[in-house]
């Protein structure tokens, strides 16, 4: 068990060290010569107007709200499909598939209020 | 791993008086090295090379012939030059973040490959909860793009970067939804577990178990184009909209991070799809020794793999960029209730047949096999009729 885990957390030092590695090579070979109009935002060639960070289109914020619920409950039926077999095997069959629909019969019902409030529509149609 | 280093401790193979935690560690070390520096890093730089020939034979061009024979060393050359080119940090970029950025998509591409099941006994770690694993740690992908776009303090990278998190973390949720059918026909998340619940022939294969994994099978597989920004959902990085998308501000290294972690991201939604659906390592038993057994259990899962990522380069190759709100719909309210409704019918068709049913799976792998005839002779058709303007010649 622990053993598994240590793989998992070796692999992620290698690979920071191989990084590391890579980004010490480009500082030895690369040449550093920095100056104040190559250091400039990239906008095509035009001066840059304002800065970048600025408020962004809330339709964003809306997916990553949708997003949130429907990964947490992704994450709850993990544990419970790994299970059903299970549960079926053992002859408890329709017991675990109403527990199943019931669960996703709830975020169906989610699904459809996001839909029907049209949070899922990308272009917005401003009532008249 | 764990059991056969025992077994080499217990034959005394390291010495009268061996330290098994040294002995474990070395080995991890080791393997874990072995498997980062000859398939994955490889793997995400000759794909380079491979994929830019694939396309120009799509597209009638020759593609890059000059570097090594057929130009197979253009990867090498790539990465050298890159390597040898300047570090530009812009000035008014947030700096820590916009360094960290390319390691976070890195180590999301690094990590996968802990479970991946290259044969029945290669394996860094068979988790219990691999698949979960495997599905959650490509998650650090949109922190670290989202990571570069915000800190590039550029506008480009900011709609970019936005762009990417919003179609990675929509993409995130059919793709989890489509891995269920196979859960619950198994009963468990790890890779070996899943792979040796299928057999080597096709008709055991998930894919046509029933017909909601097939569907689930096909989602799964587009969203695995989604959510690494492949072509027809190439948006975050639209190069005539948006210059580079989240990496515009990005050279050297840093630039060639980015890239390879999208073009080694390939590789793994295609073993993600090969595990689930497509038999894994299934070999039939045809030698004794297991050391060949798992030789060409791995040559199996690598060519099923290669197939598939050249199914993605090719669909790259003749597909047109979708536009954002088409992507958007077709992931909530196309893919969503599909694998909803995917979810809930393999359940049922669990509790009817806990074991399978070996009509359907004679009746879908039938229906695959039309398909496939069917695809075919459209494409032979479509060959005959097109005229050759380049002298067709693979090796030039």
């Amino acid at each position: 068990m622990y053993f598994d885990y240590a793989v998992v957390l070796t692999l992620t030092l290698i690979g920071i060290v191989l990084l590391a590695g890579l980004m010490g090579l480009q500082k030895l070979l690369a040449p550093s010569n920095p100056f104040a109009r190559k250091l400039m935002p990239y906008e095509c060639g035009e001066p840059p107007t304002g800065n970048a960070w600025i408020n962004f289109n809330v339709r964003f914020y809306l997916i990553a709200l949708v997003f949130v619920i429907f990964e947490v409950e992704v994450a709850f039926i993990y544990p419970v499909a790994a299970v059903y077999l299970d549960w079926v095997r053992r002859g408890q069959r329709w017991f675990a598939l109403s527990e199943i629909l019931i669960f996703l019969l709830i975020l169906f019902v989610g699904l459809i209020y996001v839909w029907v409030k049209r949070d899922l529509e990308w272009v917005k149609k401003v009532p008249d | 791993m764990q059991a056969w280093l025992d077994s080499l401790i217990a034959r005394g193979a390291f010495g009268p008086h061996p330290s098994p935690d040294l002995i474990y560690g070395a080995a991890i070390a080791i393997a874990c090295a072995l498997v980062l520096f000859l398939v994955a890093v490889p793997f995400a730089s000759i794909v380079t090379w491979v994929e830019r020939r694939v396309w120009a034979r799509i597209q009638s061009r020759i593609g890059p012939n000059r570097v090594g024979p057929n130009g197979f060393l253009q990867w090498l050359a790539d990465g050298f030059k890159h390597i040898c080119k300047e570090d530009v940090v812009p000035a008014e970029a947030d700096a820590p973040l916009f360094r960290l950025a390319p390691y976070l998509v890195v180590l999301a591409f690094i990590l996968p490959w802990a479970v991946m099941p290259f044969a029945s006994s290669l394996i860094l770690a068979d988790l219990n909860i691999g698949i979960l694993y495997i599905t959650a740690v490509p998650a650090l992908t949109v922190i670290g793009i989202l990571m570069a776009g915000w800190a590039s303090n550029n506008k480009w990278s900011l709609i970019g970067g936005i762009r990417s998190a919003a179609q990675i973390i929509s993409y995130e949720i059919p793709a989890g939804l489509a891995i269920f059918p196979v859960v619950l026909m198994t009963g468990t998340l790890s890779m070996q577990g899943i792979i040796r619940a299928q057999g080597w022939a096709p008709d055991r294969w998930f894919l046509f178990a029933n017909p909601f994994c097939f569907v689930a099978a096909v989602i799964l597989f587009i969203s695995g184009l989604a959510e690494n920004n492949r072509t027809p959902f190439d948006l975050p990085e639209a190069e005539s909209e948006l210059v580079a998308g989240f990496a515009t501000e990005y050279s050297s290294m840093r630039y060639l991070f980015f890239f390879m972690a999208e073009w080694g991201n390939m590789f793994i939604a295609a073993a993600i799809v090969v595990t689930l659906f497509l038999g894994g390592w299934q070999f039939p038993a045809i030698v004794q020794s297991p050391r060949l057994m798992n030789l060409l259990q791995l040559a199996t899962f690598m060519l099923k793999c290669l197939f598939l990522v050249f199914v993605s380069m090719w669909i790259r190759g003749t597909l047109p960029r979708v536009r954002i709100d088409q992507m958007m719909s077709l992931c909530w309210k196309y893919f969503v209730p599909i694998s909803f409704i995917n979810l809930l019918g393999t359940a049922v068709w669990v509790a009817i047949f806990p074991d399978g049913n070996r009509f359907t799976q004679w009746l879908m792998l039938s229906f695959g096999v039309a398909v496939v005839l069917l695809f075919l002779a459209r494409v032979v058709a479509f060959t005959r009729r097109a005229r050759m303007e380049l002298y067709f010649h693979p090796t030039i």
